[in-house]
């Protein structure tokens, strides 16, 4: 990380963005005292991270995506209990805590189920539920919904914010640019250990107003087809999606000029299906930060 | 963190991965399956050897050669299986103190011996019919207990340790069979080399089967158990000290997890 500083307020649903490696998870480690820095510092509720790792850790929860974390060999319920002790909830809490936990992740009547029969969605809700049973005031949320398939994920994403409306102040990394839309108060991007932008989705969106997007679905795109649409004048950035059988290109222009016809000239050779043109997402503007940072 | 607390996380700890462990194809492989394969071999040595000694002390060394195995095995990479499992940061991040958390685990990988030792007595005397009285009973319920806690220190130790080094797995295969020789659970330390001695003096095992023993045959156990506890004292002292030089490079290095 390179001069990366950023500040959350209470209560508030801070969205961390940038492509792999860009070095949300290594923040993330390093606010919640798996990792030192070499450099500089961070507190959490006023406690630094390196000097005072105990207080920060009564504070906090944290919660990985993935389906590892768990002990799968024994059941919901007993994973629930050991971290209840282990994360400091009294013994007269417990009890109440972790029903409180499951009906809050909607487990209520599988936690006697060992975890290695639980889906990644399931495992997802167990991590949540391990994360919150201390009821922490900061909670770290580490690609919550990666892998879980979209009806689980609609589910995570109601369930994240229900805990800003309990008051929590949450941190949440994503890959998924409509879930940071709809859950985040404000959004930091990073690239390559550096803070790119940061504010609202709404201000991050009016970096690109000025712009128009082309999606052009397309099979047997070259690299060579890329380079010549990137170099053209008007055109601000060019990403591809893969798709199973197709591509989708994704071109970012000045609003106002109509460029398709030339776009199209520039990939002679490929075969083009469907040509659309709208305005721009948050996921335009991140697309836009991070390719001109080269990232 | 108050000492009813730190108890109650020690106990809820311990059972937690006792329960984790004994669901384990591997860990039942080495606490029951193991030992009672040693057992056998023994008795047969044992009764066409004409050797000194009762076939209950053979027993009782191939029960304790089970809880050897399953502690080296599971307190060695007790760490590296947190590792592995994904839980190791989840551990880290609890605000226990992380000997807190760890100790447990050591201690419920050593009292899988617990089935070593059940194992080993249930199939001696069901098969040779080996008589199993205990001659102190009172102090043969403390010294297995001494043991098992001695050998889960001593596993405190071997996780911290093995933690740091690579080859750690391997250096935990060669251990397993000197230590069953220079700790006199499969022939007396007497037998071997003076050098040996010394070095079994500094081993918990030593020290358990002796107590086990002396508790089970006759004799007197006492200076045994107190051993047990002695170096058990010794070994959470150098387990705190290697463990917190863990946490300190782990989290400097970053090698918490996997990713």
């Amino acid at each position: 990380m390179r001069g990366v500083s950023f500040e959350v307020g209470q209560g508030e649903l801070f969205g961390l963005l940038g492509p792999n490696g860009a070095g949300k998870t290594t923040t993330i480690k390093m606010l919640i005292t798996l990792l030192l820095p070499t450099s500089g510092g961070a507190s959490v509720l006023g406690y630094d991270v390196v000097t005072e790792p105990r207080e920060v850790r009564r504070r906090i929860g944290y919660v990985f995506g993935g389906d590892r974390g768990l002990y799968e060999r024994v059941p919901a319920i007993d994973n629930l209990r050991y971290f209840a002790e282990l994360y400091g909830v009294p013994a007269r809490d417990q009890r109440r805590r972790i029903d409180e936990m499951l009906d809050l992740v909607g487990l209520r009547g599988r936690e006697n189920e060992r975890v290695e029969g639980y889906s990644r969605g399931m495992r997802q809700r167990l991590h949540i539920a391990r994360g919150l049973l201390h009821d922490p005031s900061v909670v770290f949320l580490d690609e919550p919904t990666i892998g879980v398939d979209p009806v689980g994920a609609r589910d995570l994403r109601a369930t994240i914010d229900s805990l800003r409306q309990a008051g929590k102040t949450v941190l949440l990394t994503t890959h998924y640019m409509f879930e940071a839309d709809a859950l985040c108060d404000r959004i930091a991007v990073i690239a390559k250990g550096s803070l790119l932008a940061e504010g609202t989705p709404q201000q991050l969106k009016s970096r690109v107003a000025d712009r128009t997007v082309v999606e052009i679905e397309a099979y047997g795109v070259e690299e060579a087809s890329l380079e010549r649409l990137r170099r053209i004048e008007e055109v601000t950035s060019v990403s591809v999606e893969e798709r199973d059988q197709s591509q989708l290109l994704l071109v970012q222009s000045a609003a106002g000029l109509e460029i398709t016809q030339r776009l199209l000239a520039e990939l002679n050779g490929a075969r083009v299906g469907r040509v659309a043109s709208r305005e721009p997402t948050l996921e335009d503007a991140y697309v836009a930060l991070v390719t001109e940072a080269g990232g | 963190m108050s000492p009813g607390r730190t108890l109650r996380l020690l106990w809820v700890g311990w059972r937690f991965h006792l329960a984790n462990l004994t669901q384990s194809g591997f860990f039942v492989l080495v606490s029951a399956v193991q030992p009672v394969i040693f057992a056998t071999i023994a008795f047969y040595m044992w009764r066409s050897g004409q050797r000194e000694g009762t076939l209950l002390a053979v027993a009782l060394g191939a029960g304790l050669m089970g809880m050897w195995s399953s502690t080296l095995f599971g307190s060695g990479g007790a760490i590296q299986f947190q590792r592995w499992h994904g839980t190791l940061e989840v551990l880290i991040a609890a605000p226990a103190p992380f000997i807190l958390t760890l100790l447990p685990i050591t201690i419920a990988t050593a009292s899988l011996g617990l089935y070593s030792v059940a194992g080993t007595l249930a199939w001696g005397w069901l098969l040779f019919g080996m008589p199993v009285d205990i001659v102190h009973p009172g102090a043969f319920a403390v010294a297995l207990p001494a043991a098992v806690l001695s050998l889960g220190l001593l596993g405190l130790v071997l996780a911290s340790t093995f933690v740091l080094y690579r080859s750690a797995s391997a250096f935990s295969n060669l251990l397993e069979y000197p230590v069953w020789l220079v700790t006199g659970l499969l022939v007396p330390v007497s037998l071997l080399p003076g050098f040996v001695e010394p070095l079994s003096w500094v081993l918990a095992p030593t020290w358990g089967v002796k107590a086990i023993r002396r508790a089970a045959l006759g004799g007197d156990p006492w200076p045994a158990v107190g051993m047990c506890l002695l170096l058990g004292c010794i070994y959470l002292v150098v387990g705190a000290f290697t463990l917190r030089n863990f946490e300190r490079l782990a989290r400097a290095q970053a090698t918490l997890s996997l990713t």
